[in-house]
C-alpha cells in the first residue's frame, strides 16, 4: 500500500509539474508576443525593444521558463507588470483571506450535504429524496451570482442582518470577520452543497445495489445496521472523492463569489490582473489555485488508497 | 433421504410476485417443505426459480413486489407480519445462499465478522460462542486453516472457499430451511463437484430443510427429495426426484429429461472425413503481456469435420481460437490455410483469407449491433466479399434467414427484440454469409437455455450436412463434446493434454485429467454423487 | 404523447417548453424586442411601466428589449461552444479508443494535466493573454470543454470497441474508419445526448460568468451576465434589475436540466435501497 501512495504522490508532483509548463506555456502561444500585445499596434518598434528587454523577453522562452519555475518554487513570484510591486507581498494576505473563506464555507457545506446526501440515498424515491433533489437541482442550474445577488437583496437590504459588501482587513479579530464574510460564505455553501449531494446520494446508491447489500437485508439485519455496517464503509471512498472534488470546485467558485462582494481574496486580484493583462500576476495567481486543485485531488487519491480494503490487506 | 419428518416446516401458498411493469415473474405457485426436506426447484432462466427462494424470504428485488399468497414459516405468516417480525425470521429460521459468493461478501470486513454478525445482531450468541460455532463449521466444511481462516478478507481467498464460507454464514443461526440458489454455477466443474458435495452433507447431517434452485437436472438429482419444474413463472409439475427423472408427465420436463439424458452418452459419430485439412495450427504460442495462455498448440480441422476443445474456464480454449483467427498473433509456430502459412496478425491477412474462417461467439447479445437491422448484419459479408448489388445481397439474406430457419421479414427488424437462441441464428447466418470452409464456434450454447441450446446444436449438425463446413468447436461441456465431436482435445493450462477421435477420448485408459474432468460432470443418476465420492476415496486411500 | 417512442413526464414538458420558447425569441429577437438592442430610452434603473415591462439599466436602456437580444448572445455562443467542442472530444475520443496505444497515451497524458488545472483559472489565463473577442471566447472554451468530451467519448468508443461485433467487423477485414462510422458512433450516441445537455449548460453557465467578470462577451453586445454585472449596483437599492438576467439563465439551466434528468431516468434501473424489505 505504501508503494501505491508513494506512486501517487509522485504522480501528483508530475502533474505539478506539466501544469507549470502549461501555465507558462499558454503565455507563450500568443502570435507575436506580450509585449506587443499589451502595448499594441501603435507602439514603435524601439518602445517595444525596451519594453521586451525590460520583461526579459528577448530571452530564448526555455530560459525564462526555468528561471520563473525554480522562483516559484523558492516563494519568488516576481513582480507585477502594472504597480511593479512584488506579487507575493500582495498574494500573501489575499491568500490569507481566500483560505478563510473557503474553509468557512466547506467547515458549513461538507457534513451537511454528506449527511443530507445519505439520507437521501437511503429513503430513494420516498419524499424528502424528492425534495432535497429538485432544490439540490435548482442550485445547480443557477450562476453563482444569482443566489448572491437574491441573500444580498433579502438578508442585507431588506433585512440588513449582514453587510452586503464583505470587505475584511486584516485588524479585524475573528469573530467580525465571520460575521463580514457571511454571505459569501452562505452562497459558496450553497453552491458546492447541491452538487456535493447529488454526488454523494449516487455513489451510496451504487453502493446499495452491490448483491452483498442484498445479503445482509437477507440476514435479516435492520436497514440502519445494513447501511451503517455495509454500505458506508464501502462508500467512504468514493464519498471523500466527492468531498476533494467539491473542494477544488469551491476554491474555483470563490473567483466569481469575490468579485460580487468585493471580498479581497487571490480571485478578486486574478480577475484584475487578467482585466488588466498584467501576465506575471495572472500565472502566479494561476498557479497558485491549479496547486490547491492538485493538491486536493492528491490527497483524495491516497486517503482512497488507505480505506480501500483490497490494498489494506493484500493477498 | 431418510429423515424426512411430517412437520411442515415451511409453506407458501398461491405464491404471486409482479414486476412494478406490471409483468407476472411467479404465478400461483404453492409448495410444502418438511423438515429434513430437500426440494429442487428447476427451470430455465425467467422460469422464476431465484424468486421463489427470495420470496420464501419474504424479501422481493428492486422493482418487484409481492403481491399475493402467504408464506407460512414454521406455521408463522411471515407476510402478515411486520418488518421487524419478518426480520426476525431472515437469518434465524431461514438463510439464504447466494451464486455469486465473491459479490455477496462485503469486501471491507473479514469473513469471520460476517460470518457471526448474524447470531450476535440477532441477540442469539455472544461473540465467543458465535465464533467457536464459526469454527466448528469451517471444520465441518474442510476449509484449510480453519483456525486463521476468519481472519481473512473475501479477496484474500479462492472461489471454491468463499461459496463454503458462505455456507458457514447461512448456518450461523443454526436455521431450519435453506435457500441455496445455484450455489456450484459459477465455480469451475472440479471445484462444483467438492462444494456439491459439501453442502450435501451440512443438510444431512444438521437436518435442515432446503430449496435448491438450479438450472441443472443432474445437479439436482443428487441432492433432493422431490423436484419443482418450473416455467414462466408458473409451476409446470411436481414430484419425487425418481418420477420427475424416469417418469415424467409433462412434456416440457420429458424434453428437458430427454435433453440433459443426451449428453451422458456417447454418439456414435462417423468417423471423420479423409479430406485434406482446412486450417492447421502446427505449435502456436499465444502470449498476453508476460501470460502464455497457449502453449505449443498443435490441431487440425478439414472440412465437414467437427473437432472439440475442451476444458475448464482459464485453460486457454478460447484464446487458442484468437490464434488461429490472428486476434492474438501467434509468437512460435504457424497458422497454415489449404496448405498456405498465413499471416500471424490478421492485418496481413488478405480479404479472401479471412472469409474462410469465421467466428461464432458466445455471447449472441454483444456479438451483434443492436443499433443495425438483420438486413445490415448479414447483409454486410455478402456486399465485402462478394461485391453484390443490393437486390442481389437482399435475396441471399433472405436466403441464409430461411436457412436458419428465421422467418426472411426479420431482415428488416432490430436484433436487440429477439430472443437469445434467435440471436444466435443471426449470428450463424452472418458466419455463414462468407461461404467459409471452418467455422470456429466459441462456446455457442453455453449462454442459451438448455433446449434453446439443443436447437442450436442440430441447426449446426443439418448445416454441417448439407454444407460440408467444419468446425472448431470450443467448450468446457462434456455433454456437448459426446454428442457431435468427431475428433477432441483436451486442454489444461494453455497446453492440450490428450488429443484424437472422441470415442478414444472418452474410453479408458484415460489421461488422469481427462478422467477428473469426466468424473466431475454430474450425471442424471440420483446416486452418482456418492459413487463418484467413493471411488476417489478408494483411490485417494 | 410520445416523443421518440418515450412517454415524457410532466417536468420533461416544462423543461422542452422553456427550451423551445427561448430559442424562439433568440431567433426572432429583431421582431419581439420592443426597443432596440443598445437603444437609449430613459433614465438610470426608471421604474417598470407600460413603456418598460421590467424598467431601464444602467444607462438607460430597456431591459426588456436587452433581455430578449441578450437570449441571442448568450445562448448562441454557448450553443456554438457545445456543438464545437463535441466535434472535437469525440473526434479525438475515438481516435484514442481506437486509434492504438501511442496515439491514446500522448491525447490522455494532454487532457490530464489540462484536467488538473480548474477550467475556469485556465480560461482566465488564456483570455488574459489573447484578450475577449467572440472568437477567441467560443474557441478557448471549446477546446477547453473538449476535454471533458474527450473523457466520455474515449469511455464509450474503448467500451464499445471490445464489443465482439466490433472484433466480428474487423475479423471481416473492415476498415478503421468503416468501424468507427457505422459500429460504434450509432451505438455511442445515445449516452453522448445528455452529456450533451449538461455541457451546454456548463457553457452557458460559464459564459454567463465570465461575462458577469468583464471577461466574456464584450459591450455593446447584450448578453445576460453583462447585465448583472451591468446593474449589480441596483440591488442595494433594493432595485432588482441584475435579478431578471439571473432569472433567464437559471430559467434556460433549470429547462435543459430538467430535459437531461428525463433523458438520463429512461435508462436507470432501481437500486437496492427500494427493494421491498
Amino acid at each position: 500500500m505504501l508503494k501505491t501512495i508513494v506512486i501517487r504522490v509522485a504522480l501528483g508532483l508530475l502533474t505539478l509539474w506539466a501544469v507549470s509548463i502549461l501555465i507558462f506555456g499558454a503565455t507563450e502561444i500568443l502570435p507575436g508576443d506580450v509585449a506587443s500585445a499589451v502595448l499594441g499596434q501603435g507602439a514603435t518598434p524601439e518602445t517595444l525593444a525596451v519594453f521586451r528587454h525590460e520583461l526579459g523577453l528577448d530571452r530564448p522562452s526555455y530560459v525564462r521558463y526555468l528561471e520563473w519555475f525554480f522562483n516559484a518554487l523558492h516563494g519568488d513570484l516576481g513582480i507585477a507588470m502594472t504597480n511593479k510591486r512584488v506579487i507575493v507581498e500582495t498574494i500573501a494576505p489575499r491568500l490569507t483571506n481566500t483560505l478563510f473563506l473557503a474553509g468557512y464555507a466547506a467547515l458549513i457545506a461538507v457534513p451537511t450535504s454528506v449527511v443530507l446526501g445519505i439520507v437521501a440515498a437511503i429513503n430513494e424515491g420516498k419524499f424528502i429524496d424528492r425534495f432535497v433533489n429538485i432544490i439540490s437541482l435548482m442550485t445547480i442550474s443557477v450562476p453563482e451570482f444569482f443566489i448572491a445577488y437574491v441573500l444580498i437583496l433579502y438578508l442585507a437590504v431588506q433585512f440588513e442582518v449582514f453587510p452586503s459588501l464583505s470587505t475584511v482587513f486584516p485588524e479585524m479579530d475573528f469573530s467580525e470577520k465571520i460575521y463580514t464574510a457571511a454571505l459569501p460564505a452562505f452562497t459558496l455553501t450553497m453552491l458546492v452543497m447541491a452538487h456535493m449531494l447529488r454526488m454523494t446520494r449516487t455513489s451510496v446508491l451504487s453502493i446499495m445495489s452491490q448483491p452483498y447489500i442484498e445479503m445482509a437485508f437477507l440476514k435479516g439485519l435492520t436497514r440502519s445496521q445494513v447501511i451503517v455496517r455495509h454500505a458506508l464503509p464501502n462508500a467512504a471512498a468514493p464519498i471523500i472523492s466527492v468531498i476533494a472534488l467539491n473542494l477544488a470546485y469551491l476554491i474555483v467558485g470563490v473567483v466569481v463569489i469575490e468579485v460580487v462582494f468585493v471580498y479581497p481574496g487571490i480571485g478578486q486580484f486574478m480577475v484584475d490582473g487578467v482585466a488588466k493583462r498584467d501576465l506575471p500576476v495572472v500565472q502566479a495567481c494561476g498557479l497558485i489555485f491549479a496547486g490547491a486543485f492538485v493538491g486536493l485531488n492528491t490527497v483524495a487519491d491516497v486517503l482512497a488508497i488507505m480505506v480501500n480494503p483490497r490494498l489494506r490487506h493484500p493477498r | 433421504m431418510t429423515r424426512t419428518s411430517t412437520e411442515t416446516i415451511l409453506k407458501l401458498t398461491d405464491l404471486r410476485v409482479e414486476a412494478l411493469s406490471g409483468a407476472v415473474l411467479v404465478d400461483n405457485v404453492s409448495l410444502e417443505l418438511k423438515r429434513g426436506e430437500v426440494v429442487g426447484l428447476i427451470g430455465e432462466s425467467g422460469a422464476g426459480k431465484s424468486t421463489i427462494g427470495l420470496a420464501s424470504m419474504v424479501y422481493a428485488r428492486a422493482g418487484c413486489r409481492i403481491t399475493g399468497g402467504k408464506v407460512e414459516v414454521a406455521g408463522a405468516d411471515v407476510r402478515a407480519l411486520d418488518a421487524d417480525g419478518r426480520r426476525e425470521r431472515r437469518g434465524q429460521r431461514i438463510a439464504y445462499i447466494a451464486q455469486s459468493a465473491a459479490a455477496s461478501f462485503n469486501p471491507a470486513h473479514r469473513l469471520m465478522d460476517q460470518v457471526i454478525e448474524m447470531p450476535v445482531s440477532h441477540g442469539l450468541m455472544k461473540v465467543d460462542e458465535a465464533k467457536a460455532w464459526a469454527l466448528e463449521l469451517f471444520r465441518a466444511l474442510d476449509l484449510p486453516n480453519p483456525d486463521t481462516f476468519g481472519d481473512r478478507y473475501p479477496h484474500q481467498v479462492s472461489g471454491g472457499q468463499l461459496q463454503r464460507a458462505m455456507a458457514a454464514m447461512a448456518m450461523s443461526c443454526r436455521p431450519d430451511i435453506l435457500v441455496l440458489d445455484e450455489p456450484t454455477t459459477a465455480l469451475d466443474v472440479t471445484t462444483q463437484i467438492e462444494v456439491l458435495a459439501l453442502l450435501k452433507k451440512l443438510i444431512r447431517d444438521y437436518n435442515m430443510a432446503a430449496l435448491y434452485i438450479t438450472h441443472d437436472l443432474a445437479v439436482v438429482a443428487q441432492v433432493s427429495d422431490r423436484i419443482m419444474v418450473l416455467r414462466h413463472g408458473k409451476m409446470v409439475e411436481l414430484g419425487e426426484t425418481a418420477q420427475i427423472l424416469q417418469a415424467p408427465k409433462m412434456d416440457y420436463t420429458r424434453a428437458l429429461v430427454a435433453e440433459r439424458q443426451a449428453a451422458d452418452k456417447l454418439a456414435i459419430i462417423s468417423a471423420a472425413s479423409q479430406a485434406k485439412p482446412v486450417i492447421e495450427a502446427h505449435d502456436v504460442t499465444g502470449i498476453y503481456g508476460t501470460f502464455t495462455a497457449v502453449k505449443r498448440v498443435s490441431i487440425t480441422v478439414a472440412r465437414g469435420e467437427t473437432v472439440a476443445v475442451v476444458g475448464e474456464s482459464g485453460s486457454g480454449k478460447s484464446s487458442l481460437a484468437r490464434v488461429i483467427v490472428g486476434l492474438l498473433p501467434a509468437r512460435t509456430g504457424e497458422v497454415k490455410l489449404h496448405g498456405a502459412t498465413l499471416a500471424p496478425d490478421l492485418k496481413g491477412r488478405t480479404r479472401d483469407e479471412l472469409r474462410k474462417v469465421q467466428l461464432i461467439y458466445q455471447q449472441p447479445d454483444v456479438a451483434l449491433n443492436p443499433r443495425q437491422t438483420i438486413g445490415e448484419i448479414i447483409g454486410r459479408p455478402v456486399e465485402f466479399y462478394f461485391n453484390r448489388s443490393p437486390s442481389e445481397v437482399k435475396a441471399r439474406v433472405a436466403e441464409l434467414l430461411r436457412l436458419v430457419g428465421l422467418p426472411e421479414d426479420y431482415a428488416g427488424r432490430l436484433s436487440t427484440a429477439l430472443s437469445g437462441g434467435q440471436k444466435q441464428r443471426i449470428c450463424i447466418a452472418r458466419a455463414l454469409a462468407a461461404e467459409p470452409d471452418v467455422i470456429i464456434c466459441d462456446e455457442p450454447t453455453s449462454a442459451l437455455d438448455q433446449l434453446v441450446a439443443e436447437e442450436i446444436l442440430k441447426l449446426l449438425k443439418s448445416l454441417q450436412d448439407n454444407l460440408g463446413v467444419g468446425y472448431l468447436f470450443i467448450t468446457h461441456d462434456l455433454g456437448i463434446v459426446r454428442r457431435i465431436a468427431h475428433r477432441t482435445a483436451v486442454m489444461l493450462k494453455g497446453e492440450i493434454i490428450a488429443q484424437g477421435p472422441t470415442a478414444e477420448i472418452f474410453s479408458p485408459p484415460f489421461h488422469p485429467y481427462t478422467e477428473r474432468l469426466l468424473s466431475s460432470v454430474p450425471e442424471m443418476r440420483t446416486d452418482w454423487l456418492d459413487d463418484v465420492l467413493a471411488k476417489r476415496l478408494i483411490k485417494s486411500a | 404523447m410520445k416523443l421518440f417512442g418515450y412517454k415524457p413526464p410532466f417536468t420533461a414538458w416544462v423543461g422542452l417548453a422553456i427550451i423551445a420558447i427561448f430559442i424562439f425569441v433568440a431567433i426572432f429577437a429583431d421582431f419581439i424586442a420592443p426597443y432596440g438592442e443598445a437603444e437609449s430610452v430613459g433614465q438610470t434603473w426608471d421604474d417598470p411601466s407600460f413603456a418598460n415591462w421590467l424598467g431601464t439599466d444602467n444607462i438607460g436602456r430597456d431591459l426588456l428589449s436587452r433581455l430578449i437580444y441578450g437570449a441571442r448572445m448568450t445562448i448562441g455562443v454557448a450553443l456554438v461552444t457545445t456543438i464545437l467542442s463535441f466535434f472535437i472530444g469525440i473526434t479525438t475520443g475515438f481516435m484514442a479508443a481506437v486509434g492504438g496505444p501511442v496515439i491514446d497515451q500522448i491525447l490522455s497524458r494532454l487532457v490530464d494535466v489540462i484536467l488538473s488545472i480548474p477550467l475556469l483559472i485556465f480560461a482566465l489565463i488564456i483570455l488574459s493573454v489573447f484578450g475577449s473577442s467572440i472568437t477567441t471566447l467560443v474557441l478557448t472554451l471549446a477546446i477547453l470543454d473538449s476535454t471533458r468530451v474527450f473523457r466520455l467519448a474515449r469511455a464509450v468508443a474503448t467500451n464499445l470497441a471490445v464489443m465482439e461485433y466490433v472484433e466480428a467487423a474487423r475479423l471481416r477485414g473492415e476498415g478503421l474508419w468503416w468501424i468507427m462510422r457505422r459500429e460504434i458512433l450509432p451505438n455511442a450516441l445515445p449516452p453522448m445526448i445528455s452529456e450533451f445537455g449538461l455541457r451546454f449548460c456548463f457553457n452557458f453557465l460559464f459564459v454567463a460568468s465570465l461575462s458577469f467578470l468583464g471577461l466574456g462577451i464584450q459591450p455593446p453586445f447584450a448578453d445576460w451576465g453583462g447585465m448583472v454585472r451591468d446593474n449589480g449596483k441596483a440591488i442595494s437599492f433594493g432595485i432588482p434589475a441584475p435579478l431578471w438576467p439571473a432569472i433567464a439563465i437559471a430559467t434556460m439551466t433549470v429547462g435543459v436540466n430538467l430535459v437531461v434528468d428525463w433523458i438520463l431516468s429512461i435508462n436507470s434501473r432501481p437500486s437496492g435501497a427500494s427493494a421491498e424489505m
